[in-house]
């Protein structure tokens, strides 16, 4: 079992903390404010707008589980002869301290047991290659034999482009364990949080039984500069911001991050008898 | 390499005159009921010469009024509902489905985001797992993206030699990882998008030459193939369908 405390010192997370160039203050992304680093607290969260600030894996972990038990973490990429790739990779281990774009496992989140998968949109912006498929096909599946709930924080900007259409297949084969995870009946909640773009966004990510957000983030199929580009016009601030995402219908409910363990928790707890037929 | 994207580009098979050419008495059925009607998908039920098949076709129009109106093919949310809708009629109805892609991808418009492209593209991937009937997809021209994917999660996927299939459009590909549109053909090269490529990858089982006789063959190699599908028990049907993606 990863303890949560020890998932927070990881080496990688330390140095990203490190390398930050602001040093003390930090700008919020979503509404541009400045703040003393402190005031966003450990859950990194703005002190102005409620955004939450981009998670590695390991932080989000801590967040959200009492304990952890990692599934799937050795699976491997086959060497791919995709131009600088293999260094790109390597590159994003660095930065994220995780081993792919998304962490697999049984948690307890308050208490309540789940099949839990969380992406780190610091490794290759949480884009979605075979190991990262591999592994959500996975969940699904581990969590269709156990009887368990499956709760996935997405964070993507998308296919991984150097994996070209095997990337593409992922969407397929993971939507396909999904399907079954349904047929056997068990829930199944999504946490849209800033970025949940593309081909994640067009599959897993929209395939939930109870769909939560994080405030502010931004959720969509196309990327904002391409739709802009083919109106050649500019699309409001509001486009594809989770309350706008909500307020057209494919969002259940926007969830500060301070809440968010709790609201899981609840939910699970709210299914905790269909697990057990 | 660019030939290949440019034949892909330039299909001699467009979604209307081919599915005259293949089925018969072909009833052309629109709309999502919940939202619109797309022109961008041609969806109806037609004879496969004895056989009552679902048609669904993503279309390109062929007048400039058409191309327009279809986005040069590419789908809105209320076509991929609509395909569904269909999908899930013929599944009631036990009749095959076969879909002809020939689309750049979803409409990046502001329209489709707000009406859930991605949502409606993930349903269905979803649907298109546990859809309990035959379903064979044949790429006629480019397909590109989600918005080609989603219409073919089926038990095969064909193309013709002509087409191409690929994760993004070749500028987009280059545009992304190059950041310079201008390296579209070593873009392409790298994508491995031409038929031959797919089928070493087990992406597609078939590839058919495109001639004069494309669409004969393509109706008596469909006929085959949706007879051996129909006589497989359903479980049997999906196992091998569901498995057909796990290989990934
Ligand atoms: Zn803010």
């Amino acid at each position: 079992m990863l303890k949560p405390q020890q998932a927070t010192l990881d080496e990688a997370t330390l140095k990203r903390a490190q390398t930050i160039p602001e040093g003390l203050w930090r700008t919020c992304p979503n509404c541009g404010t400045s703040a003393y680093r402190g005031r966003f607290g450990s859950l990194q969260v703005c002190p102005h707008c409620g955004f939450g600030l981009r998670l590695t894996a390991s932080e989000r972990l801590a967040q959200l589980c009492d304990c952890f038990d990692p599934w799937d973490e050795q699976l491997e990429l086959a060497d791919s002869d995709f131009p600088g790739y293999m260094v790109k990779r390597a590159q994003a281990q660095a930065a994220s301290g995780s081993s792919e774009s998304v962490r697999c496992g049984q948690a307890v989140i308050a208490a309540q047991p789940c099949a839990l998968a969380v992406m780190d949109s610091y490794y290759m912006m949480g884009s979605l290659g075979q190991v990262a498929g591999e592994r959500l096909c996975r969940l699904f599946e581990r969590a269709t034999a156990q009887r368990l709930a499956v709760v996935i924080v997405t964070a993507s900007g998308g296919a991984r482009m150097q994996e070209g259409i095997q990337s593409l297949m992922q969407m397929a084969k993971i939507s396909a364990a999904r399907a079954l995870h349904v047929q056997a009946g068990l829930p199944y909640f999504v946490v849209l949080s800033d970025p949940t773009m593309g081909g994640v966004c067009a599959s897993f990510a929209m395939q939930g039984d109870v769909t939560l957000a994080e405030p502010h983030a931004r959720v969509g199929f196309t990327g904002r500069r391409v739709i802009e580009a083919t109106l050649h016009n500019k699309l409001p601030a509001s486009f594809q911001q989770a309350e706008q995402v909500m307020a057209t219908g494919f969002i259940d409910a926007i969830v500060p991050r301070a809440q968010l363990k709790a609201r899981l928790a609840l939910l699970l707890q709210l299914h905790q008898e269909v697990c057990h037929a | 390499m660019l030939d290949q994207v440019h034949n892909a580009r330039h299909n001699q098979f467009p979604a209307e005159a081919l599915i005259g050419e293949l089925c018969h008495d072909f009833i052309r059925l629109h709309g999502d009921r919940l939202h619109g009607d797309d022109p961008a998908i041609i969806g109806g039920i037609g004879m496969l010469e004895s056989m009552p098949v679902t048609v669904i076709a993503t279309n390109k129009g062929q007048t400039l009024p058409e191309r327009l109106a279809t986005h040069g093919g590419s789908p809105e949310p209320w076509g991929y509902r609509q395909a569904l809708r269909l999908m899930q009629q013929a599944e009631k109805f036990h009749r095959p489905v076969l879909t002809l892609i020939d689309t750049p991808g979803a409409y990046p418009g502001k329209d489709a985001e707000d009406n859930g492209q991605a949502a409606a593209i993930a349903e269905l991937l979803q649907a298109s797992a546990t859809l309990a009937t035959p379903l064979i997809a044949v790429i006629t021209g480019e397909a590109g993206s989600g918005g080609a994917l989603a219409l073919a999660c089926g038990d095969e996927v064909w193309m013709t030699s002509k087409s191409m299939y690929s994760i993004l459009s070749p500028e987009g590909f280059a545009s992304i990882l190059f950041k310079d549109v201008t390296r579209t053909s070593e873009a392409a090269a790298l994508m491995k998008l031409t038929p031959d490529e797919l089928l070493a990858a087990q992406v597609v089982e078939r590839v058919m030459s495109v001639s004069a006789e494309l669409p004969r063959q393509l109706r008596a190699a469909l006929i085959e193939e949706f007879e051996m599908l129909q006589n497989l028990p359903p479980e049997e049907l999906l196992a091998r369908r569901q498995a057909r993606f796990r290989k990934f």
